[in-house]
């Protein structure tokens, strides 16, 4: 047992239904007691989709378990094939139905269906909605596809594609329900490979039908989008039809230049033209004075392998941020993820334990945090600006702009987003600084404002201060009692910008604790200060 | 189709009923949320107690789903996850679970009751967390009460976890002197709502009065035969039950939803303290004058409208009754998860006499009964809202029913408020 306040990922069956609620003519019976439909929301609530996701659940309860569950099943799938008419059904469980052992899947194949049936093994007490979303992609491309003959000309995509005379043309694989920003990324992925004279052959699975996923070979190769979705897929696809597949992930400039390279050189196009046009205004924006104060920015990064990858290389190359930190809950690329850590001088933080999470950030206390919804909760909570990057996500990570990751469009995307909130951390600065001007002084009763009743003198400075600042010194770990912090000191140290104050804070006591000193006064703040350096 | 073993529906007239209404009766795929999801207002009200869900990752990601990830604050939950391991023996399991409530009670010392909640795959192994919560309460104690209820989709939907929350403080309720009597208010309720009846019940010169739920779970409610008993919500018959099996005494009484159900629900409670029904009326009769006044204006908006209800939270019956006989609505088919007549007898003899009132749930089937009608609001669970709205039917999210102040006078306005924002915004929108 393990304990869990919040969790990054669901169980494997979730992961099933977003492969379901990406494609169309395709049904998922899952075999689930009742409460199990709260999923429908993830889909219906959080991604606002218009249509329910295509799940049908058996719903079972108590007095059907001394009962025939396995009766329960067939029941539902017949109904369901009889009223949805799916092109292909896939069949799964549920945590508690796996304890039940009816073995739906088996149940389905039996009963002499028209249409292909792909049972799912999704072990809920081991993996996650990631790996399930991988597993039902790969089954259902696999089970579509065996047998099937390998194109003539397969894995020479530049040859074959000038000896039928066309466009090389390639399929575009991983994005899915629920995921990060993946409608836009599709569109921006699509104009990027047309001004290389590629074509997208077809997306799959969002917006793919079964009969779609039939002509995945016709493609020259295949574009890995979203690794935790496609890898498994895309090796796969390479073992049994010969179709290369492109590593790389258009996230950022640079990722953006490496794709179009390794994309020209599979199609055998000439990258030149494609690089020349490139439009974004990320590399000047960076370069402009404005963005001096970027320097050095202190940042955490954390959400899924693909998306902390990218971020890892953005805030480094193209912001000029220090990663302190980074990690993942995608445990399936673990490996990768700590090499990039040990390159870059970290240590990757593995986990899915959103506790240990937020630990290591109130450790180290950056400047800006990139993450999850998880990491948006703790960044609140710890004042610190932050930043949206990966799943899982929130209503409001389902923009109705045009908002990609991917592709030049999206590094410009990108740069907003990650920079805002450094600037609204700039604005609480400068009126920090000018705290002791009448203006901007809490104290002070306005003279310009209407006479405000609600403005004492004590509860007026309360309401005045910045949420994060009251989160802060409600903190219970604000210094052991034995460092004592005189007056003058502690009004210096407000002075200190608020996302760095809590750093400073505990390094000044540090300091102050290993020389046995008992009262901090200014000086103790500016002698820490100097000996820690910035 | 030759199986109809999940799907049936007949058409019933139970005997004994105080109304003939027919009941359609149905089995099959269903959209509610399970009994979990009753955490995420009990710990909010009582403010000392954890909930401990023992369970799987799905448990945890509904409680997360359910909660819309939107608390700041660490919440008072949280869940045991069962591994591969723990479903190895069940011995390991039971020491897995002791460390972790050793753990979450290092964690957290300001727990005074921990509740630990089985679920459904808690049952199937059959988890007994029962003796477990007897166990750990021995090893921890003195330091805090460790009880055990069932939140189990399988024995349990939506607000029914409430119900299976309250019954097993039961047990735990000191016993009520005799010669005394007391007035015990069961379901929980807003603070506001609570502190409303509690000045309306002062004036009559009821009490001592006391809630269940309380707001702290270590100030546990007396009970014994001096006890009057009126529910306050009408998804916690299991707990009336247990109460009653403790000497208390059931207030028979619609539920206090609108100006009527509030007049009857404290009229029933004064005539079984024999309070005077003409000191009601005075003591009432301001509050129920602004009710009446602040309703008006919805009634108007919502006349001649029709509703129909997808069972959801079991307030369906007393919201049914309430926009019927007080906004003027008229009720198209009106489903409750379940019927429990325990409760439920008043309320359905105020429900006009055509409603056609559906228990249980075969999904499909009955939302093409819903297409073919179109009423012109629909109420029902979040995981259809969005998919009707887009079919071009105007929902109400049940769970904001559950969750938003609606009990009381004051609040009368602010229930029929909420059916009518759904249509004035659907006509306000020029497309």
């Amino acid at each position: 047992m393990e304990l869990t306040v919040w969790t990054y990922e669901g169980p494997p069956h979730i992961g099933a239904m977003r492969i379901a609620a990406s494609m169309d003519a395709v049904h998922l019976v899952l075999h689930a007691p009742l409460g199990d439909s709260y999923a429908d929301l993830l889909f219906t609530m959080i991604a606002r989709s218009p249509a329910r996701p295509p799940v049908s659940y058996t719903s079972f309860q108590a007095r059907d378990l001394g009962g025939d569950t396995a009766q329960l099943v067939k029941t539902r799938l017949a109904e369901t094939v009889a009223r949805f008419k799916p092109q292909a059904l896939l069949v799964g469980e549920a945590c508690t139905a796996e304890l039940l052992q009816d073995q739906p899947g088996a149940l389905a194949t039996g009963m002499g269906f028209d249409i292909p049936v792909i049972p799912l093994e999704l072990p809920a007490f081991t993996r996650k909605e990631s790996w399930g979303a991988s597993e039902t992609f790969h089954q259902l491309v696999r089970s579509l596809l065996s047998g099937r003959p390998v194109p003539e000309g397969a894995g020479d995509p530049a040859s074959r594609a000038k000896a039928e005379g066309r466009r090389p043309r390639a399929n575009l694989l991983g994005p899915t329900a629920l995921g990060f920003r993946c409608r836009d990324d599709v569109a921006e992925v699509t104009k990027l490979l047309d001004t290389l004279g590629v074509d997208v052959h077809l997306v799959a699975p969002a917006g793919a039908t079964p009969a779609d996923l039939v002509r995945i070979p016709e493609a020259d190769f295949n574009l890995c989008l979203y690794p935790e979705i496609a890898h498994s897929t895309c090796i796969w696809l390479e073992r049994m039809f010969k179709q290369p597949w492109v590593r790389t992930v258009p996230i950022g400039v640079g990722a953006t230049r490496d794709f179009l390279l390794e994309v020209a050189r599979l199609a055998g196009a000439d990258p030149e033209p494609a690089l020349a046009q490139a439009r974004t205004r990320l590399p000047w924006f960076s370069r402009s004075v404005d963005s001096t104060y970027l320097t050095g920015k202190r940042v955490f990064i954390f959400g899924d392998a693909t998306h902390v990858m990218a971020a890892v290389r953005i805030a480094r190359e193209e912001l000029g941020f220090d990663v302190v930190g980074l990690g993942s809950y995608s445990r399936e690329f673990a490996r990768e993820l700590r090499a990039l850590a040990e390159e870059i001088g970290v240590e990757a933080l593995i986990t899915d334990d959103y506790l240990a999470v937020e630990a290591q950030v109130a450790e180290l206390h950056p400047e800006l945090v990139l993450g999850t919804q998880m990491e948006r909760h703790i960044a609140k909570r710890l004042g610190i600006p932050c930043a949206v990057i990966s799943s899982p996500v929130h209503v409001q990570d389902f923009p109705a702009r045009y908002a990609p990751q991917m592709g030049f469009e999206g590094a410009n995307v990108i740069f907003d987003t990650w920079v805002h909130p450094l600037m609204m951390g700039l604005e609480e600065h400068l009126i920090t600084m000018f705290r002791e001007d009448i203006e901007f002084d809490d104290g002070q009763v306005p003279k310009r404002r209407p006479q405000a009743a609600e403005v004492s003198a004590t509860g007026g400075a309360e309401a005045g201060v910045p949420e994060h600042e009251r989160a802060e010194a409600r903190a219970p770990a604000a210094g052991e009692s034995e460092v004592r912090w005189e007056t003058d000191a502690e009004k210096e140290l407000r002075k200190i910008p608020f996302f760095v104050r809590g750093k400073a804070r505990r390094n000044t006591e540090n300091f102050a604790r290993e020389r046995g000193i008992k009262v901090i006064y200014v000086d103790t703040l500016y002698e820490a200060k100097a000996h820690f350096g910035r | 189709m030759t199986e109809t073993a999940s799907s049936s529906s007949t058409t019933a007239h139970p005997a004994g009923s105080s109304s003939a209404l027919p009941i359609r009766q149905e089995r099959g795929e269903r959209q509610a949320f399970c009994g979990l999801s009753g955490i995420v207002w009990l710990h909010r009200k009582m403010q000392d107690s954890f909930f401990l869900v023992v369970g799987s990752r799905t448990c945890a990601h509904m409680m997360q789903s359910a909660a819309g990830v939107m608390i700041f604050a660490e919440p008072r939950f949280g869940t045991a996850l069962l591994q591969d391991r723990d479903l190895a023996g069940l011995a390991d399991a039971n020491d897995e679970l002791d460390r972790v409530v050793r753990e979450l009670l290092a964690r957290r010392p300001d727990i005074g009751t921990l509740f630990l909640v089985a679920t459904c795959p808690s049952e199937v192994i059959k988890l007994d967390l029962d003796t477990a919560a007897a166990r750990l309460q021995q090893s921890h104690n003195g330091r805090v009460r460790i009880l055990a209820y069932s939140g189990s989709g399988l024995d349990t939907s939506f607000t029914q976890g409430e119900d299976t929350c309250l019954q097993a403080l039961v047990p735990h309720l000191p016993e009520l002197p005799a010669m005394e009597r007391s007035l015990l208010v069961v379901g929980s309720l807003a603070d506001v709502v609570e502190d409303q009846f509690k000045r309306l019940f002062d004036k009559l010169g009821i009490g001592p009065l006391h809630f269940l739920p309380p707001r702290r779970a270590a100030d546990l409610p007396p009970v014994g035969p001096g006890t009057f008993l009126i529910a306050a919500q009408p998804f916690v018959g299991e707990t009336i039950d247990a109460l009653r099996e403790r000497g208390a005494h059931l207030i028979a009484a619609p539920f206090p939803l609108g100006i009527q159900g509030t007049r009857a629900w404290l009229h029933a409670v004064a005539a079984a303290w024999g309070v005077a029904p003409e000191l009601v009326d005075e003591v009432i009769a301001a509050p129920a004058a602004r009710a009446e006044t602040a309703l008006a204006r919805y009634r108007e908006q919502l006349s001649g409208k029709r509703v129909s209800f997808l069972p959801d939270s079991q307030l369906e019956i007393p919201l049914g009754r309430f926009l019927a006989r007080e906004c003027g609505m008229q009720l198209g088919e009106l489903g409750v998860p379940y019927l429990d007549r325990r409760l439920m007898e008043p309320e359905l003899a105020l429900l006009p006499a055509n409603t056609r009132l559906t228990e249980g749930q075969d999904l499909e089937p009955q939302l093409e009964r819903l297409r073919a009608e179109r009423p012109d609001i629909t109420v029902c669970g979040l995981g259809l809202a969005n998919p009707l709205e887009a079919e071009g039917l105007t929902t109400k999210w049940a769970i904001e029913l559950v969750f938003t102040p609606i009990q009381g006078f004051d609040q009368a306005a602010d229930l029929a408020e909420l059916f009518a924002r759904p249509l004035n915004r659907r006509q306000r929108l020029g497309f």
